[in-house]
């Protein structure tokens, strides 16, 4: 949210209203080259944004207490000499700005080396995991938007009515919910099944893994989506439902609508073509912070249903600390978040013309 | 606020109707899809109702770090190894002493410096060619030279001079000096004609191709990282095959959705790596077909005090308490410590009361101290022996030294570790009582303070192998760092010439009876010296469905794990269980179609009265 507001303040400060243009061209080319300004100076803000990233994921982590090949050893008989070799082999006894500059080098090439506990190229690591995570955020993401933006629209237009009360206090119980604990209880009561209530999904996993291909393994994995997702949007819509529902409500005693109504138009008319789209700008920046995060995944519920993705990675990578991998998915959570936040100030010109000019 | 405006006849269909009905349908599709699977039941146990197959699932909290023998270090890695690849020996299950493995015999020279071992003529890889001494003396002669080979295996081959295999059946290996843990390399010997074409061995994962070749009891047949690693019986396998038809392990990440999982049948067996916590130990005895292996464990947990820390070359470092240096000052704590109420109350009956360094598991090398010479729990002797060392209690009731300082210590926790902080809790009740304060510093990360000899007690332990050299090693003088800080095999700084001669005597000694007495000696010197104490043997808690499995072989056989054996015992005894039932918790697909479909039912009521209301709502307004 904050996001918006200081977009829209930004640029309308440095341009003034009127950049400089040939004069004989119209008020629409006009529009056009403010429009490419603005956007170019976005991206150029997003490309400085990864490069601090880039730069901020290498010595963040280095300030984490421990040591990578302490860990990966531990419990295990090692020489000295071993030790040595393999702090070699990870690169990290070479003086830290040696190793700077090395990282950079290969990280501005797309080379965030190798894991150091995986073995694998991290590129190689994220990608694999990518698509399980955008599938588990990515289909919680969009149900719990709708819902929040559909009750919020519905508690905003009755607000203080027994559906308001009911859907906000419902929605914000839910958010203060622990995400794990609400997990474990959906999987010991839907999942293991709890008196006349059966075990109906699978307890954890994203598949059965018995060979299915086609229909029989989307549906496989379909339904042991189901508890995660539940789990995510039941945390989650909150957020848009309340977005949502105080921005409608500071559209519903504008005017407009007035006018609108007294045009004849039907309530669920006025509601639908005026007020709605005037309320939806805030929820539309909130929906690209949250699709930003999507990307990043979610540890815990991940975690707790064993779903195989960047999240759960992530995790791991944490307790060695695996360099290389914290540094590429530090990177790859960061630049979804910006290239979201940027799609977004492209696009809000769009939604509302007030911007960008 | 709500002016309602009047009532205009619909000119046509509201679109937001068919929104409602598209959107319902939608979720309804969603719901039906989401109950498809049991509608064509549970895939596995459909597998297993079709083709009689049985599968053997194992839960475990880690996933595959490489499949690669070269690099795995996480235990459910090299467990899998144990079960896909032969050693040249293995450890009896009963009592873990030495049994044949790929070799059948083994013999040191009189100059106790060559071994020769006779590789067995029935061990074939899974592709039909022959396992020869050839395989072994290349997997070693790799690791000896390769950097990337030796990632993991180095230990074993730092004393070998050569490996060669002068016919198919005859393994040589030549060493520096006597070694008296030939007999325990536990090192997985690969296939020669698969391995060689493998270019970098410290990157190559061995997770390219299926099935992998192997001659151990099973053919790991496929992987999919993060999920599941899945095993078929080796049928020629030369102690016989296995009884299930696939073994399966699956990742969970966190063990009481693990604990889910076996109550409604999903896995087999949830493995106590780590142990299941008493609560859930209890859960599961409650449930029926669940058997709970409440296995003596192969770990130590003992207390351990800086002696200060100090490099090779006698370089001291580090900020340990000076009153720990003192040995009745040591003995003095560790006497007022009550083993059996740690046991009791912190690890809940799940471990054994500490005595020796070598858990009794491994009954070779175990010792336990003399009457005389244990430090039994004794507040009052505690007491008597800081009165002797000069710490005196003032009238505050704190013992204070004779530079008047008051006896105030540190003891590192491991912040993961809920076992450590609760008996931190304990520690400082009892020395309180003593007069000696304490400090629990529980942190995510203990190794930095420790390797830096930042430390003046430390809660310590380590997983113990059949053969214990290694962690007998960890108190040797050459285990400890060359410059302060440096990380080293060191466990604690301890560096007692006595103890170091036994080492050495030990390390060469190939008569097992009498390297099992200096053994027993070194622990008795390891407890004199009293810099370590061992309070607890925490057991591994596992669990398994007797619906499922209907015999399993522990380690030892009497009483003991299953999960992270040594050697392939558990999953190759195992004998699956002839029931047929039982193995979904109770949902026959009867339920699950009647809730599918009620479901369903229910949705397109919901969103016809939805529709009604609307209607009626719009004609009203």
């Amino acid at each position: 949210m904050t996001d918006a507001s200081t977009s829209t303040t930004a640029l309308a400060d440095p341009d003034g209203p009127a950049p400089a243009g040939p004069s004989a061209r119209g008020p629409r080319a006009r529009d056009t080259v403010a429009y490419l300004r603005y956007g170019a100076g976005k991206l150029v803000g997003a490309a400085v944004s990864l490069f601090a990233v880039l730069v901020t994921s290498f010595f963040l982590f280095r300030i984490i207490p421990g040591d990578p090949v302490r860990t990966i050893t531990h419990g295990r008989a090692v020489s000295e000499e071993q030790l040595q070799a393999l702090r070699r082999q990870f690169g990290i006894d070479k003086p830290l700005w040696e190793q700077f500059t090395q990282y950079c080098g290969q990280a501005l090439r797309g080379d965030f080396g190798n894991s150091y506990q995986l073995h694998d190229p991290v590129g190689e690591l994220i990608w694999d995991r990518l698509p399980a995570t955008l599938l588990l955020t990515g289909t919680a993401f969009v149900l719990y938007s709708l819902i929040g933006v559909w009750l919020g629209t519905r508690s905003a237009w009755r607000n203080g009515g027994l559906g308001d009360r009911f859907n906000t206090g419902l929605s914000l119980t839910l958010y203060s919910v622990p995400s794990f604990w609400l997990g474990l209880m959906l999987i010991n009561v839907f999942a293991v099944g709890v008196g006349f209530v059966p075990g109906l999904f699978p307890t954890g996993l994203m598949e059965t893994g018995d060979g299915s291909t086609g229909l029989a393994h989307a549906l496989d994995v379909a339904h042991h989506m189901v508890l995660p997702v539940v789990t995510l949007v039941a945390v989650g819509y909150a957020q848009t439902l309340l977005v949502m529902r105080s921005s409608l409500l500071d559209e519903m005693g504008s005017d407009y609508l007035t006018t609108a109504r007294a045009k004849g138009l039907r309530d669920t008319l006025v509601r639908r073509r005026h007020a709605v789209p005037n309320a939806l700008l805030p929820t539309v920046t909130l929906m690209f912070v949250n699709l930003g995060h999507v990307v990043a995944g979610q540890i815990l519920v991940e975690t707790v249903f064993s779903w195989p993705g960047l999240g759960g990675l992530f995790y791991e990578a944490l307790s060695i600390p695996d360099l290389p991998l914290l540094q590429g998915l530090f990177f790859v959570f960061a630049a979804g978040v910006i290239l979201m936040n940027t799609l977004a100030d492209l696009i809000y010109p769009l939604l509302d013309p007030r911007v960008g000019r | 606020m709500d002016t309602r405006v009047q009532h205009v006849p619909p000119r046509r269909r509201s679109p937001r109707r068919v929104r409602v009905l598209l959107g319902s349908g939608a979720a309804a599709l969603t719901l039906t899809a989401g109950l498809a699977s049991p509608l064509n039941p549970a895939p596995d146990e459909a597998q297993a109702e079709s083709t009689g197959k049985k599968t053997l699932t194992v839960a475990v909290a880690q996933s595959v770090d490489s499949l690669s023998p070269f690099l795995a270090q996480r235990l459910v890695s090299t467990s899998i190894h144990k079960l896909m690849y032969e050693y040249l020996t293995n450890y009896d299950p009963k009592d873990s002493h030495t049994v044949p493995g790929l070799a059948t015999k083994w013999e040191p020279s009189a100059d106790k410096l060559t071994w020769t071992y006779t590789i067995r003529k029935d061990s074939k890889w899974s592709d039909g060619k022959q396992a020869t001494a050839e395989d072994a003396a290349w997997t070693f002669n790799k690791i000896m030279t390769d950097e990337g080979a030796a990632t993991v295996n180095a230990s074993y081959v730092t004393n070998f001079k050569k490996v060669t295999a002068p016919s198919p059946d005859k393994l040589v290996i030549e060493l520096k000096k006597p070694q008296a843990t030939m007999t325990s390399l536990d090192v997985p010997i690969v296939p020669k004609h698969e391995w060689e074409k493998v270019e970098d061995f410290g990157k190559f994962n061995n997770d390219d191709k299926f099935p992998i070749v192997g001659n151990g009891p099973f053919i790991l047949t496929d992987y999919k990282k993060d999920k599941y690693v899945k095993l078929e019986p080796n049928k020629d396998f030369w102690r016989g095959a296995p009884k299930f038809d696939e073994l399966v392990f699956k990742t969970y990440k966190d063990q009481d959705a693990a604990v889910a999982a076996l109550k409604k049948g999903e896995v087999s067996f949830v493995a106590g790596q780590p142990s299941l916590t008493p609560a859930q130990a209890a859960e599961l005895k409650n449930v029926p077909n669940v058997k709970v292996n409440d296995a003596p464990g192969r770990r130590f947990f003992a207390l351990a005090t800086n002696p200060g820390a100090q490099t090779k070359d006698g370089k001291k470092f580090g900020d340990g308490h000076p009153a720990l240096l003192d040995q009745k000052v040591r003995q003095a704590l560790f006497l007022a410590v009550d083993r059996e109420t740690i046991v009791d109350k912190v690890f809940q009956g799940h471990a054994v009361v500490g005595e020796g360094y070598i858990p009794p598991r491994f009954s070779d090398y175990f010792w336990k101290p003399a009457a005389d010479q244990k430090l039994a729990h004794d507040p009052k002797k505690a007491a008597q022996l800081l009165d002797e060392a000069g710490y005196k209690k003032n009238g505050d009731g704190k013992r204070v030294g004779k530079d008047g300082k008051p006896l105030d210590f540190r003891i590192l926790c491991h912040a993961t570790d809920p076992m450590d902080k609760s008996i931190g809790n304990y520690l400082k009740e009892w020395w309180g009582e003593l007069g000696i304060g304490l400090e629990v510093q529980c942190l995510d990360n203990v190794t930095d303070p420790w390797y830096a000899g930042e430390y003046d007690l430390a809660f310590d332990g380590w997983s113990v192998n059949p053969d214990p050299d290694y962690v007998l090693s960890l108190h040797i003088c050459s285990a400890l760092p060359s410059k302060p800080g440096a990380t080293s095999p060191t466990d604690n700084f301890i560096c007692d010439k006595k103890y170091d001669d036994l080492y050495a005597k030990q390390q060469a000694e190939y008569d097992p009876a009498k390297r099992q007495d200096l053994v027993k000696q070194m622990q008795s010197r390891l407890y004199d010296t009293g810099y370590m104490n061992i309070l607890a043997y925490p057991n591994a808690v596992e669990a398994y469905r007797t619906d499922q499995i209907k015999s399993i072989t522990t380690m030892p056989s009497d009483a003991g794990n299953i999960y992270g054996q040594d050697g392939y015992w558990s999953w190759w005894s195992a004998v699956p269980a002839d029931s047929e039932a039982g193995s979904d918790g109770g949902t026959s697909a009867g339920v699950v179609i009647g809730i599918a479909a009620g479901a369903v039912v229910l949705i397109g009521a919901v969103a016809f009265v939805a529709l009604r209301r609307r209607a009626t709502a719009e004609e009203r307004e």
